[in-house]
Order: C-alpha cells, then sequence, then structure tokens
C-alpha cells in the first residue's frame, strides 16, 4: 500500500495456547486462546478489537505489549521484534508501549497517593529526575487529563470512578508512549463519565499522535471512535475493515450477528428491530482464510463449493 | 399500551431509605413515588447512587438492616403496604407474586444445587407444588425459558450452563409463580451482546404469553427504548423524569435525562465529520452530603438559582405528552430553542 507510514506495531500470527491438564494431572489437549492473528496499527490510528467474552480480546491485548508473550508469532513495534529483547531492553521498550484497565481501582494501590503513583513512572523510568521536577511533571500530567493538582496527595478511595481512570491515564502518557493498549477503559464507568473519558482519550491522541488499541464490548463507541476495527471470534479475526465500512457493510456471518444485537436508544427503531429480529442464525460462522473482499475490508469467508 | 386502561398494580408513595455508615447517613432513596399498572413494562434508567436498585430492594425487605433502613414511604402492591408486612408475608410474595432476576446469575444461583431443586423450592413454598408435580412444572419452565432439552437438564448443577443459560435459569426462577410483577436489575448487564438480545426477546414473548407487568432496570437506554411502556430517570435517590417511552426519548424535559441521550454516541455520517461527544461535566454527588436542592444542578449548565435551594417537584410537563412528568424549575424547550434555530 503506497502513501502508508510504515506500521507503529506489527503483529503477525500470534497465537497463544494454554495447555489443559487432565484430572489426574497429565498433559492433555491445548486450549487455542489466539490463533494466527495479524494486524498493523499506523501512527495515530486507533484499532478497536470487538468480540464476546472468550474470544481472546484481553489475551491479544496482553500479548503485543509482552505482559503475557504469546505462544508464537511476532509483534514488531516501532521497527524492533519484541521477542528479541533482553529484560533491560523490553522495560525500556514499556515506556512506549502502556496499558489502561478496564478496573482503575484496581489498578491503583491504595496505599498510595494519586501523585506518588503517577510519579512511580518518573522512578522506575526517569532516574536521574529530581523530586522537585518530578513534582512539576506530575502537577502538570494532573491537569492534562483534567484533575485538579491539588489532590496528588490524596488517596484512591477519595475519587470518583471516572477520576480513578484519569489517574491511570495520567500515568500512562506520563513518559510520552506512542502506544496505548485500552483494554474495556470505559466499562466500570456510569454513562455520564464514559463520554468524558472518550473524550479525553481522543484530545490526547490528537496532541500526542497516540495510536490505541481500544478493546471493548460497547459496539457503538467502537464505531464512534474507531479508525478500523478488527472482530474476533473464538481467537481468530474473522473480519477487519474501516470502521465505516465493517458497520455499513459487514460480510461475515458473525459480525452481522454480533451488529444486529446492539440495541438502538431510538424506541420505534428499536421496537421494529426486536420485531424483526432473526434468531436463527446460530450455526457456526464459516471459517476460512482472511480476504480482501474490499480495498481495505478483509472478512474470513467459507471456501470450497458452496462459497 | 396506555396505562389509563388498566389497574395500578404497585403504588410506591414517597418511599425514603438510608444506610448508616461511619461517615454519616447516606440518603441512598429519597421521596420516591410511582404507579405501576397491571401488564406495563417500566424502564429504570439512572447511574451508581441514583437509587434505582435500593429502591426495588427496599421494597422487597432485601436491604441488610442494619445498616439499611427505610425511613419513610409505603409500598402498596394488590391493596397491601410491603413495608408494614412479616417476613414471613413478604417471602409469600418474593418469588411468588413478584418474581426479580439479578445482574449475576453465578453468584444468584447456589453452585451446589442441582438447577431442579433451586426451580422446584418456590414451587414447593408458594404453590405447595411436591414430588412429580413440581418436577413436571420445573421441566415446563426451562422448555418456557427455551433451554433444549429440558428435562435432560434438570439434574445439572450451574456450571454446566453457559452464561446466557444460567440467565435463562434465573429467569425460569424468576416466573415460577406466574408472578404479576417481574423485577429485573441489570438483568443482561453483564451478558455478551448476542446474548442480551436473546435475553431481552425472550422476556418480551413471555412478557405476551404470561401478561405480567415489568421493571427494568438498566443504564442501556437502547434496552430501555426497544422494551418500556414508560420510563423513569433517577439520580441521587430521586425521580427526575417519568413518562411514556417516545416522548422521553423525543422530548427530554429533564437536564440530565438530555445530558444522557446527547452522551451517546453520534453515528451519522462519516468518522472524520462527526461531532465530539457531549459530556456531562462533573461526577454523581456525595450520597452523604447532598447537596441542597436539585441534585443535578451542580452538573447544570441550565440551573436557575432556584434549583441550588429547592427541590422541583415531580409534576406533568408543560406541553408534553399526558403522563409525562418532570422535576425542574427550568423550562427545557426554550432553553434549548436558541440551539434549534441555528
Amino acid at each position: 500500500m503506497s502513501g502508508q507510514p510504515p506500521p507503529l506495531l506489527a503483529v503477525r500470527d500470534l497465537s497463544k495456547h494454554y495447555p489443559l491438564r487432565t484430572w489426574w494431572g497429565g498433559k492433555g489437549s491445548v486450549f487455542r486462546a489466539v490463533e494466527g492473528v495479524s494486524f498493523d496499527i499506523r501512527p495515530g490510528e486507533t484499532l478497536g478489537l470487538v468480540g464476546e467474552s472468550g474470544s481472546g480480546k484481553s489475551t491479544i491485548g496482553r500479548a503485543v505489549t509482552m505482559l503475557n508473550p504469546p505462544t508464537s508469532g511476532t509483534i514488531a513495534f516501532e521497527g524492533t521484534d519484541l521477542a528479541k529483547l533482553d529484560a533491560a531492553a523490553m522495560r525500556r521498550m514499556r515506556a512506549r508501549m502502556q496499558t489502561v484497565f478496564q478496573d482503575p481501582y484496581a489498578a491503583l494501590n491504595p496505599r498510595m497517593s494519586a501523585g506518588d503513583y503517577v510519579a512511580e513512572a518518573f522512578k522506575l523510568h526517569r532516574r536521574a529526575m529530581r523530586g522537585s521536577e518530578r513534582r512539576e511533571a506530575v502537577a502538570g500530567l494532573f491537569e492534562r487529563v483534567g484533575l485538579d493538582p491539588r489532590f496528588m496527595g490524596r488517596y484512591p478511595h477519595q475519587f470518583s470512578g471516572g477520576q480513578r481512570q484519569r489517574i491511570c491515564i495520567a500515568r500512562a502518557i506520563a513518559l510520552k508512549p506512542s502506544f496505548i493498549v485500552a483494554d474495556e477503559p470505559i466499562a466500570a464507568l456510569d454513562v455520564s463519565i464514559q463520554a468524558q473519558v472518550v473524550n479525553l482519550l481522543q484530545d490526547l491522541q490528537d496532541e500526542m499522535g497516540l495510536s490505541y488499541l481500544f478493546i471493548s464490548h460497547d459496539l457503538r463507541m467502537v464505531r464512534y471512535l474507531c479508525h478500523r476495527v478488527a472482530v474476533l471470534w473464538r481467537g481468530r479475526i474473522v473480519e477487519l475493515a474501516e470502521a465505516d465500512a465493517l458497520y455499513a457493510d459487514p460480510r461475515h456471518p458473525y459480525t452481522r450477528r454480533l451488529l444486529a444485537a446492539v440495541p438502538v436508544p431510538h424506541p420505534a427503531e428499536e421496537r421494529a428491530r426486536l420485531a424483526a429480529r432473526d434468531i436463527a442464525d446460530h450455526d457456526q460462522p464459516p471459517d476460512g482464510p482472511l480476504t480482501e473482499v474490499a480495498p481495505g475490508h478483509w472478512a474470513a469467508m467459507p471456501q470450497g463449493p458452496h462459497a | 399500551m396506555t396505562a389509563a386502561m388498566t389497574k395500578p398494580l404497585l403504588d410506591v408513595r414517597d418511599l425514603a431509605v438510608a444506610f448508616d455508615t461511619d461517615g454519616g447517613a447516606v440518603h441512598a432513596v429519597n421521596g420516591v413515588s410511582y404507579t405501576l399498572h397491571e401488564g406495563e413494562t417500566l424502564g429504570i434508567v439512572g447511574e451508581s447512587g441514583s437509587g434505582k436498585s435500593v429502591h426495588v430492594l427496599a421494597m422487597l425487605g432485601l436491604i441488610p438492616r442494619p445498616p439499611g433502613r427505610v425511613t419513610g414511604g409505603q409500598v402498596l402492591f394488590a391493596g397491601r403496604d410491603l413495608l408494614t408486612l412479616k417476613e414471613r408475608e413478604l417471602r409469600k410474595v418474593r418469588g411468588g407474586a413478584i418474581g426479580f432476576v439479578f445482574q449475576d446469575p453465578m453468584s444468584s444461583l447456589n453452585p451446589g444445587m442441582t438447577v431442579a431443586a433451586q426451580l422446584i423450592e418456590p414451587l414447593r413454598i408458594h404453590l405447595g407444588l411436591d414430588g412429580r408435580a413440581a418436577r413436571a412444572r420445573a421441566t415446563e419452565l426451562l422448555d418456557l425459558v427455551r433451554i433444549p432439552n429440558a428435562a435432560s437438564r434438570l439434574d445439572q448443577y450451574p456450571h454446566e450452563f453457559s452464561g446466557g443459560q444460567r440467565q435463562r435459569v434465573m429467569i425460569a426462577i424468576g416466573l415460577s409463580c406466574r408472578p404479576k410483577l417481574l423485577i429485573a436489575d441489570e438483568a443482561t448487564t453483564a451478558l455478551d451482546v448476542t446474548v442480551q438480545a436473546e435475553i431481552v426477546a425472550l422476556v418480551q414473548e413471555l412478557k405476551r404469553e404470561l401478561g405480567m407487568a415489568i421493571i427494568w432496570i438498566t443504564h442501556d437506554l437502547g434496552v430501555v427504548a426497544g422494551i418500556s411502556d414508560t420510563v423513569q430517570v433517577m439520580y441521587a435517590g430521586r425521580i427526575l423524569e417519568r413518562g411514556p417511552v417516545d416522548d422521553i426519548f423525543a422530548d427530554p424535559r429533564n437536564a440530565y435525562t438530555l445530558g444522557l441521550l446527547r452522551s451517546l454516541p453520534d453515528l451519522s455520517g462519516s468518522r472524520t465529520g462527526r461531532r465530539r461527544l457531549h459530556q456531562i461535566e462533573g461526577a454523581p454527588p456525595d450520597m452523604r452530603h447532598l447537596p441542597p436542592g436539585d441534585p443535578f444542578a451542580p452538573r447544570n449548565a441550565f440551573a436557575t438559582p432556584r434549583c441550588r435551594t429547592e427541590m422541583p417537584p415531580l409534576v406533568q410537563a408543560t406541553g408534553a405528552a399526558p403522563g409525562h412528568l418532570v422535576a425542574a424549575w427550568y423550562d427545557l424547550p426554550r432553553l434549548l430553542a436558541p440551539e434549534a434555530g441555528r
């Protein structure tokens, strides 16, 4: 594809298998949580990863940052094959790739003030930084994510859910990363707070040129926020396309079933949708290799004489 | 369905609930009043701390006492005040004439009991069914919630069912004694979207078959739009707005309702042309120290000075559909008119 900048993250044939033990403790078969997944994320791009529980979304999120390294496949980040890095080099690389999780309360340390939690990033990665400099940097980050720097000394339980997620985002951007895995970052937040966090993520992307892997089960928010979307089904990508193309013209039967299930917040439309719902299609979706069905639109389509 | 044509089933009058904590009393429900008619589906929308769940738990005598206490009000169900019933009598209503389904089917089902045992328990208590009759009814119920091969699955344990099937089992238990009212509290929130769609469709079908009234509590405006006759918006333990579903969505009169509807992502046009998400500023109030007046006023750009000192009553909204009630000192359509004219 000419005119495209080289990808920031290139994932090729990523698989993650877990051995299944038999009841007497012997070796059993393997559970294929993720199987042969490939995708790119471009600089400044948001790639959405959607799928239902057990589809492998979070496993992929943890694999691409090597928090939970894959069984096989390659992950090239900013041109570097992450598998080839030693522990020290990987630690340095982590400053460039960060993760924001679903539950900010679980991510935060209850005994550490919000300011200290954010400052920890500098203590780990910028050892030369002086205390006063660090304080100033943390205050700047608080302001950047919409928190009052006067609250730096407060503890996690003194913040609301949305504020806690802002603290986690402040720490994630502290070292000026180029890539953030956002794993269900709004799922635990109240509806009125979700928009605040999504707007913040978008502002940070505009200012810092960040790329996101946005893992979510909120299919409407994914369409709104993401440039491209990958649909996972049982550990495999069954469709990958520009967000608008995917939602307007889903090709894979599973994508269709998934999108058809999303309720529409409009009474007349939603009642019509419920009345017209086709509940028949529960067969296993076809599972062929990804094929480019339109420019930039990939779908796993069935192979063989009936295709 | 028009509510005026049917009889009132549930009449909640000025219900108030508080929880005593070390940091002072948390005023979880602050004077909630509404009437639910036979066969009506009421969708209750609200966030954490809105009182949407606590008020139904209080109604059913299910809040832990202490620290919780009902500080006022009446809940008339089929003519009797549930709040004055002895626990023994209340138990006959719960799971009998009022069935309920909560969010997490795994923690609501007993993992050590077969599905049959859990289905039969309410049948024994409420309907006096035993032995073969109870088992036959249990099979019927699993059939009703569309679990294939119902008879052969009765003696299985909850872990042998998928998440969606467990929620179906919960619904079967909720419906087991042919309730006049089914209360579902975030019943599909923990489920995948395709499973949610199946459960919503199932409940709609069952409602047509059995004719019960439903209180469906959720934060999902999409689900509410499809299944509700009436929508009720709650915030800080109060009802801020309620009315016929179409009118609430088309003509919201409370700024909080408007904020919720506007915070939904706009998916029209192409991605590049879309506006920034509308966000409601600030955070829900601290329920120990509620602001005087309208609890949403500190976050409301349309708030008037009076909003900050005096709680507005819930009254018929001028010019809106009959039964469309709003608690607001401001006139939202008039305030929005300049926006529409632009």
